[in-house]
Order: structure tokens, then sequence, then C-alpha cells
């Protein structure tokens, strides 16, 4: 009897969970098989699959023919990969700073990582495009240089939270290793090094990660600093093709499908660090 | 022992000062010169003229009266209570459920999860299609359900909705995360007791796992909140400069809008700290309400 009544509450439990994944699985499996599809064919029916007279790859040969992708997929890699190591080295020194050492500025520096926290984006950008203005390193013809002025304000948007991340693991480690390690003769770079660096490594792994996807994701800085075509990342080229080509829904569906793809086969084999990585400033530890 | 490893203070600076160095440059100082900026006149983005606007208040007097920045707020507001009621509150129950099944549990963390991975503006992308008027997806099933006439999903009367949808469904695997992992930390024991003492299953939802869930449904109350404040992609993405008729604008593509669209960069400046007085005040109002308990 009770056994029975169990197995009904489970099923319509079952019946929510799986209507709620369908609402995150369909509608990108819905994109991919219409990316196959002729821009009027998508608008008759667009529920059935891809096969016989429907299937034409001539999106893909737009997308890849009219659109910059393999560019727009280079600066975005580039541009994130840099953020990612640079708030990883600066931050995790930084953390081992604060969390090892005690000095006078210790507490105000530590707000200050705090008050850094909040700072949303929209307060800072106007003046740190004129700053780089200033420098000469925005809206120039050198690829370098634009990148720069990119990478350098997501840099500095992520530094705060990845200290505070990283300042939670480094202050778990036991202090005997750096012990052992300085009576072997290391100086505080070398324990800094060989000691804290490899034990640190997953928590690492997950700012790295972190710092990676915002920043790929991120079209706000992307809007202010790349305005030139050739400059353009992927999510800023997504952007430009809403403007340009709203109504090529056939092109539109290859290029959701080029950019969300590469990433879903990502995010399956790194889901663990990916999930772990993305909420580690909420959950502490 | 270990202070003496620190006891030399010398590598402190080399340790500190890149990181430091950063955010003062990057956050700190211009956070102070966008204050500055709002009582200047600013033309061109990048420009600094350095000339005070006469009065130097004229942008917050422009700010009260501007009706689109009542617009925005309103919409900001409305998003807020979007995320908590919608996000969290769909988390939550997503999470208790999955607490409650045998087989399955990792599927549904990595499926739900998977939104946020992606990047807005392609879901933005994904979504015009979706919502489109002739005919997307939602147009199409509803039409195979017997409606006759198509639905204007980014007319003016469900603009909104369309795209406030997006927006909560994009992040309901963010709080699903969190609070499964604060499920996980409560103790088998304390649920086995509550059967014991007769509890049904709907009980111990109600008195053991709610009540000890509560600082981690306050932390993801709080993410919600200042997230509502940051939203920015996907409403660009599917209602660039606040169509229709500037009705859809939020603080955050307001200021955005005014700065790059408009050419008017000090009253962006201006737009930018209303948003942040507005995010201090919205999380001192939350943390008043869902104040930390400790058990």
């Amino acid at each position: 009897m009770k056994k029975k009544k169990f197995e009904i509450s489970s099923i319509f439990i079952y019946i929510v969970l799986i209507f709620w994944s369908q609402t995150t699985i369909y509608p990108i499996i819905w994109v991919i098989q219409n990316s196959f599809k002729a821009k009027d064919k998508i608008l008759a029916n667009s529920f059935s699959l891809p096969i016989g007279e429907l299937f034409t790859l001539a999106n893909y040969r737009k997308a890849f023919g009219n659109l910059n992708i393999f560019g727009a997929y280079k600066n975005s890699i580039f541009v994130s990969t840099v953020v990612a190591l640079a708030v990883v080295i600066l931050a995790g020194m930084a953390s081992f700073a604060l969390v090892r050492y005690s000095f006078k500025l210790k507490g105000f520096l530590q707000s200050m990582v705090m008050a850094a926290m909040m700072f949303p984006v929209f307060a800072t950008i106007i003046p740190v495009f004129s700053m780089e203005a200033k420098w000469g390193i925005t809206n120039t013809s050198s690829w370098g240089l634009t990148m720069l002025s990119l990478v350098l304000p997501q840099i500095a948007g992520n530094l705060a939270f990845a200290i505070v991340v990283l300042t939670g693991f480094i202050r778990g480690l036991p202090i005997d290793l750096e012990e052992a390690a300085y009576l072997e003769g290391c100086n505080v770079f070398q324990i800094f090094y060989k000691v804290i660096v490899p034990l640190t490594k997953p928590s690492f792994a997950t700012v790295a990660i972190f710092s990676f996807l915002w920043s790929y994701n991120d079209l706000f800085t992307q809007m202010f600093f790349l305005r030139r075509p050739e400059m353009r990342a992927i999510t800023r080229l997504l952007n430009e093709l809403t403007s340009q080509e709203g109504t090529n829904y056939g092109l539109m569906a290859a290029a959701v499908t080029l950019v969300v793809v590469p990433v879903l086969i990502v995010y399956i084999f790194l889901q663990k660090y990916i999930i772990k990585g993305m909420t580690a400033g909420a959950i502490k530890g | 022992m270990g202070a003496n490893i620190y006891k030399n203070k010398k590598p402190l600076i080399v340790f500190l000062f890149p990181a430091f160095l950063f955010m003062l440059v990057y956050l700190f100082y211009p956070f102070f010169m966008n204050i500055l900026n709002s009582f200047q006149h600013i033309k061109n983005l990048g420009q600094s003229t350095g000339r005070w606007n006469d009065p130097w208040y004229t942008n917050y007097v422009e700010l009260i009266h501007d009706p689109v920045v009542l617009t925005s707020l309103k919409n900001t507001l409305i998003m807020m209570v979007v995320t908590i009621v919608g996000q969290v509150g769909i988390a939550l129950i997503l999470a208790l459920l999955v607490d409650n099944i045998k087989a399955g549990a990792k599927f549904f963390r990595v499926v739900y999860f998977f939104p946020i991975v992606i990047s807005a503006t392609a879901l933005g992308l994904m979504f015009n299609l979706i919502f489109l008027y002739d005919k997307g997806m939602l147009n199409q099933i509803l039409e195979s359900l017997g409606k006759t006439s198509l639905t204007d999903w980014k007319g003016e009367g469900l603009a909104l909705v369309t795209m406030m949808l997006p927006v909560m469904w994009q992040y309901v695997g963010f709080y699903f995360v969190i609070i499964i992992t604060g499920l996980n930390n409560i103790s088998e024991e304390l649920y086995e007791s509550a059967s014991i003492d007769g509890a049904t299953r709907f009980q111990r939802v109600r008195y053991v796992s709610l009540p000890l869930l509560h600082n981690v449904i306050c932390t993801c109350v709080v993410l919600a909140v200042t997230g509502a404040l940051k939203v920015f992609d996907l409403p660009w993405t599917m209602f660039p400069k606040g169509m229709p008729m500037k009705t859809t604008f939020l603080t955050g593509t307001y200021m955005y809008y005014q700065t790059m669209e408009a050419k008017n960069v000090d009253y962006g400046s201006t737009l930018a700290i209303m948003l942040v007085v507005l995010g201090i005040v919205t999380s001192k109002i939350v943390n008043v309400i869902f104040k930390e308990k400790d058990y």
C-alpha cells in the first residue's frame, strides 16, 4: 500500500522535472534542426526533421561566406584566455599575501576588495574608455592594441571576485608544508610557486573557468571596445547580425548553432568544473 | 614558526602591487571619475572637455523629468520581482523535487545549468526566432493547438513578458545548483528522526528542509536582486533601443542607449550613478527582510 503511493508521487515529480529539462534542451534542438532548412521552410514546418528535400547547407555556406566566424572565434578565445590567465596569476599572488602575511593595511585592502566587487561595470565603463582613449589604445587599426583595450578592463572586473574565492581556499591549507619548504631553504617566491600553486590547482581552475566564460559571454564591454568589423569577437558579431540580417532566419539559426555547439561540447566534458566555477562565489568552500 | 617565514615583509609589495594597481586604475579611479562626469558636459565618448554643466546638477534635474527613467526604473523593479519569484522560486521547487528522487539527479543538474554557459546574446537570437510573429516556434505551437490569430509577442502588450521570460529561464539552473548544494549539506539524521516522529514527506520539507535552507535562499535572493540590475545582453539583443516605443528599457540598457546611441555621455554616467544607488538601496532592503539567522 505504502509503496504504491510512493510511486505515484515519484511519477509526478519526474513529470515536472522532465518538463523543465525540456525547456532547456528543446529550444536548442529546434534551432539546430532549423539551421539546416531554407528560410521559407522554417516558417512552414519548423518541427519536422531536416531530412530529404528539407535539408540544405545554404545557411552555413552563407554564414562562413558572409560572416567572419573564424576570425571572431580567434578574437574571443584569445581575449578570454588572456583574461583567465591574468586573473588567476594576479589574484593568486594577492590572495596568498592577504592570507599569510599580517600587516598594517591588511584590513583596509580586504575591504577594498569587497568594495570592488560592488562596482557595476556600468558605473566605470565611461571613464575607463576615456582613460584608454587618452593612452591611444581604443579605436585604433592595430589588432593588438584593440584586444588590449578590451582585456584590461575585463581583468579588473574579475579580480575582486577571484581574490575572494582564492583567499577562501588558501586559508584552508595547512601551513606545515610551507614550513617544511622554508626549512629546506626555499624563499617566499619559491614557496608560492612550488607549494601553494600546486596545492590550489583545482581552485585556480575554477577561477580560470569562471573568468574565461564571463569574458567570452560579456557583450557590454565588447560593445564599447570592439568597434571595427575585423576586430569583432563572437558575441559582438552575433549582436551585429541581429541588426543587419534580422529577417534571415536560416542564417540566424546557423549562427546560433555555430556559437552554441562548441560551448555545449566543452560543457559536456567539463560540466563538473564549470558548474563549480560559476557558482563558486555563492557557495563558500 | 609560520610567522618566521612571513616576517620579512618585503615580498609583500610584489604580491599585492599588480592586483591592487589594476583595481585602483580600472575600478576605483573610474568610479569616482564617473561621479565627476555626471556633473560635466561630454559630447563624445572618450572626450573629456572638463566643462562643467551650468548649473552643475543639470543632469540630475533631467533625470527626474525624464519619463523614460521612470519606465526603466519600473521595469527594473519588475525584473527584480521576476528574478526573485521566478528564478529562486522555480529553482527551489525543482531542487526540493530533485532531492526526493533516487535516479537522475545528476542529469537534471547538468541540463538545468546549461543555459548559463551559453552567451545571452546567442540566447537572445534564439528567442527572437522562438517569439517570431510570422511564425516563430510559439506561434506555430499555438496554431496547432487551434488558435487562429497570431500573437504579437513583441508588441506593446506582451513586450515586457517576452523580454523577462528568457532572462528568468536562463538563470533558474544557477540557483538550482546553489540550493541543491545547500540541501545536500543537511544531515540525513535530521530527516530520519523526523520520519521516526511520523512526519510525512511534505512535513519533512516544510519543517526540516525549508528552515535549514533559510540562509541559502537569502544568499540567492541577494544574488537575484543584484543580478537583475546587471541584465543587459538578452534585453539589448531582443529589444534594442527599448523597442517598442522605449517601453522595454531597463536601467542598464537605458544607460547604454544614452551613452552610445543618443551620444549623451554625461547623462549616461548620471544614469550609472542612479543604478549604483538603486543597487545599494535594494540590497539593504533585502538584507533587512531576509535577515540571516544562526541555527
